[in-house]
């Protein structure tokens, strides 16, 4: 499910605003976590789970390909944890035999 | 202070001039639609910011780790949350900003 597929269920849901403020919401919603971890800021939903940077320290490693040995540099990587109830509604759907939807669409592909 | 609900539709009111309930129920069902739809099995791209994604985990040992007496993990599904190319970007700059100009051969 993509994001344009989740604004158009919010759209048939929340009649109260227009389709335009729907969408700009949930993206300026995104926007603003973006920012917020960008900063080193952490995010808390309750009931949902928390966003926050996890610190990855420099570490030897190697080029696969030419066996170069290189130190990567520090960095931070966003990490989600999920809260208690997104963690339960999530596992008691595994216990209903609920499967797990594949998408034929593919992957966001690293660079 | 970190950043919650209440923030979220105070930027949308400010931003998008949305008046005040109807940001707050915006970012209180744009949670719980992204929720509902992992408790459906449904996997989601949030393109820009990340995926969500569904992951069943079957019985491995464990311990508990007060008593030290060995407890099985019980088979279970979980959510995990993998930053889009975009978002790591951006986080990758606050780094940068971090590191002194010391002598480190980046790899990516």
């Amino acid at each position: 499910m993509v994001k344009s597929e989740l604004i158009a269920r919010i759209v048939s849901k929340f009649q109260q605003l227009p389709e335009k403020d729907i969408e700009l919401g949930i993206n300026q919603i995104l926007e603003h976590m973006s920012e917020t971890l960008e900063k080193n800021g952490r995010i808390e939903i309750r009931g949902f789970g928390s966003f926050s940077l996890h610190y990855r320290p420099s570490r030897n490693a190697h080029n696969p390909r030419t066996g170069e040995k290189v130190v990567t540099i520090h960095k931070y990587a966003p990490h989600f944890k999920p809260g208690k109830q997104t963690r339960e509604r999530i596992n008691q759907s595994r216990a209903k035999n609920i499967p797990i939807i594949q998408d034929s669409r593919e992957e966001e592909q690293a660079p | 202070m970190a950043l919650t609900k209440a923030e979220l539709a105070e930027n949308l009111f400010k931003v998008l001039g949305i008046n005040k309930r109807e940001a707050k129920d915006l970012v209180e069902i744009f949670f719980e639609e992204v929720r509902s739809l992992l408790e459906q099995g449904h996997q989601i791209r949030l393109s820009g910011f990340g995926n969500f994604n569904l992951r069943d985990k079957r019985e491995r040992p464990g311990r508990n780790p007060k008593t030290g007496k060995d407890v099985p993990i019980t088979a279970r599904r979980v959510v995990t949350f993998r930053a889009g190319q975009k978002l790591k970007a951006r986080v990758e700059k606050y780094a940068e900003s971090t590191t002194s100009a010391t002598n480190i051969v980046g790899a990516s």
